[in-house]
């Protein structure tokens, strides 16, 4: 294995056990918002659409390049306003912790 | 320096961004703030790409981009009503699951023009493509599901697990013939004619992975498909040998695969039974026994004078919202009838079973649209001893999640499926449109209970009558 590919596999384990840490701690009411937001974050795809779309050469390429950034921006903005319209909802509640 | 040295390092505090977004989302006060940093890091993470040196040639096609699909998704994301949330969020899962795969093809379609496939890079773009492609065409139907775009019971035909078995083998057979040839340095095969092979059998993978799965069940597709996405995200992450990628991507891997855990165990059921099993497709013999049943015995059907005074005459009452409040908007109605009750010293409570709706914590979102405090919303596991101390148990729409059956009888296809004890209650009033079963195609025994009163209606017609009443009453 290459240096940089194992580098890569460390921050893919790391990013597991960070991941399920976090995300175990999250309330139920709160488990629609959390995947609409996890939804938007994966939308991060959008920055290796813009490398590939701007590497690539030809008509096809560059449509399917299109095409990718495309969808990878509808994925973020699409994403992240659907989570903030969900969560305002849930804004001007008291305070007062559920057991 | 120059700025393209400081690219890493914007991505960097993206990736802090996407952590503490998610840490924000354990509360709902600290929510909303923590899905705005963390949108604010992926614009960072954008901005910074522009200034990467590969980028610079393809800025117009790369902002023409943006503007679509930004338009896209801003448009879909303030017209969706609330109920349609969860095939919204299927959309964008699939678009998402859609630009992993386009990634891979083009990074495929780099490295065969320059003759270099090499088995690692190969073997986690191949990942990428197949399952952003499943992810996108699971994604389509799970959205035509829920829209009623296509039909939302399981679609099921004799030799279904043959032809998604087949498909599958397909799919592995010709992903193998191409990372032999990558590592064996054979570039014989002519490559791109393979991937596009792969990505049309992955496409057809996912669309018959979704369609035999019924309605009931897409609380847990969509975690999945959720999963699947994040997953995806990470490949191309190891393909483009990007960091931000693989951190943001198997985040939500995690996360998508904690809510498909947990939502598979609410319906006690594991994941490959959600998948393959037969539910859905109820065996047609219980189905005729339980349809028998319904015959034979009476069901008790009240208007909503008769429930207004059964309601002021009680202490406790506990709503059990279902999808069928969600299909009626009725949220608004049951929230002016539960302030009524509580204007008269009765107790309201409400039970969220954990698959009740559409998407994990659906039910918990429409309430809190009418304003419903969250302090009032109780899962199973705190309400369930509180159903024999109910005066009242007001179910609307809920069906399945309510069934006794799941309890009582070995035969029916949802026994073992933890319930809300709605029968447990001194009365029961079923806010319903018709004796039709619901998403589980299968008929519910608690309508047959002596307890229970049917109020047939329009969730919202029916409770705003009932609201009237009580108001003409007090």
């Amino acid at each position: 294995m290459t240096g940089e590919a194992i580098v890569a596999a460390y921050v893919f384990v790391l990013a597991i056990f960070v991941g399920f840490e976090v995300v175990s701690k999250v309330p139920s009411t709160l488990h629609t918002p959390l995947m609409s937001g996890a939804n938007a974050i994966h939308g991060i795809v959008i920055v290796g659409a813009m490398l590939v779309a701007s590497a690539i050469g030809g008509t096809l390429g560059t449509i399917l390049g299109f095409l990718a950034v495309v969808l990878g921006t509808a994925n973020v903005v699409g994403g992240f306003v659907v989570t903030d319209r969900m969560l305002a909802m849930f804004k001007q509640r008291p305070a007062r912790k559920r057991e | 320096m120059t700025i393209e040295t400081l690219i890493p390092v914007a991505y960097l505090i993206a990736a802090i961004t996407f952590i503490l977004g998610l840490k924000g989302l354990s509360s709902p006060t600290t929510a909303v703030q923590g899905n705005r940093i963390a949108a604010g890091g992926m614009l960072i993470a954008v901005i910074a790409t522009f200034f990467a040196a590969d980028v610079k040639g393809g800025v117009p096609i790369i902002l023409a981009g943006i503007a679509v699909g930004g338009v896209a998704g801003f448009a879909g994301a303030r017209m969706v009503k609330m109920t349609a949330m969860p095939q919204m969020v299927a959309l964008f899962n699939g678009a998402g699951g859609g630009a992993a795969a386009l990634v891979a093809i083009l990074e495929f379609a780099r490295n065969v023009d320059a003759g270099s496939l090499e088995f690692g890079p190969t073997l986690a773009t191949l990942l990428a493509l197949i399952i952003g492609a499943v992810s996108f065409s699971g994604s389509a139907v799970a959205f035509g599901k829920l829209q009623g775009l296509i039909t939302p019971k399981a679609f099921r035909y004799s030799s279904q697990q043959l032809v998604t078995g087949g498909i599958a083998a397909a799919t592995l057979l010709l992903s193998l013939v191409l990372l032999a040839s990558a590592f064996f340095g054979a570039v014989n095969v002519p490559a791109m004619f393979l991937i596009a092979l792969i990505t049309l059998l992955a496409l057809a993978f996912g669309i018959a992975l979704v369609m035999p799965i019924g309605g009931a069940d897409m609380p847990v597709v969509i975690s999945l498909l959720n999963a699947y996405t994040g997953l995806a995200v990470a490949m191309a992450g190891f393909t483009l040998n990007n960091q931000l990628l693989i951190v943001a991507g198997t985040l939500v891997g995690a996360s998508g695969t904690i809510l498909t855990r947990l939502m598979s165990k609410a319906m006690n059921r594991s994941l490959g039974n959600v998948l393959f099993g037969a539910f859905g497709a109820a065996t047609t013999a219980s189905g005729a026994a339980a349809s028998a049943g319904l015959e034979g015995r009476s069901i008790r059907s009240i208007g909503p004078e008769d429930a207004a005074i059964l309601l002021s005459y009680a202490q406790n009452v506990i709503v059990v919202p279902g999808y069928g409040l969600a299909v009626a908007q009725a949220q608004h109605s049951v929230r002016e009838l539960a302030d009524l009750l509580e204007s008269k010293g009765i107790s309201v409570k409400y039970a969220i079973h954990p698959v009740a709706g559409r998407m994990p914590g659906h039910m918990n979102v429409l309430l809190a649209e009418a304003n419903v405090p969250y302090d009032k919303l109780f899962d199973m596991d705190q309400i369930n001893p509180e159903f024999q101390r109910a005066d009242v148990a007001l179910v609307i729409g809920a069906n399945d999640v309510t069934n006794p059956a799941a309890r009582s009888n070995p035969g029916s296809p949802i026994y073992g499926m933890p319930i809300l004890d709605v029968d447990k209650a001194q009365n029961i009033i079923v806010i319903k449109r018709s004796m039709k079963p619901g998403f589980a195609g299968i008929d519910n025994d608690l309508y047959l209970d002596p307890k229970t009163a049917m109020l047939f209606g329009d969730a919202k017609e029916a409770v705003g009558k009932v609201v009237q009443e009580l108001k003409k009453a007090a």
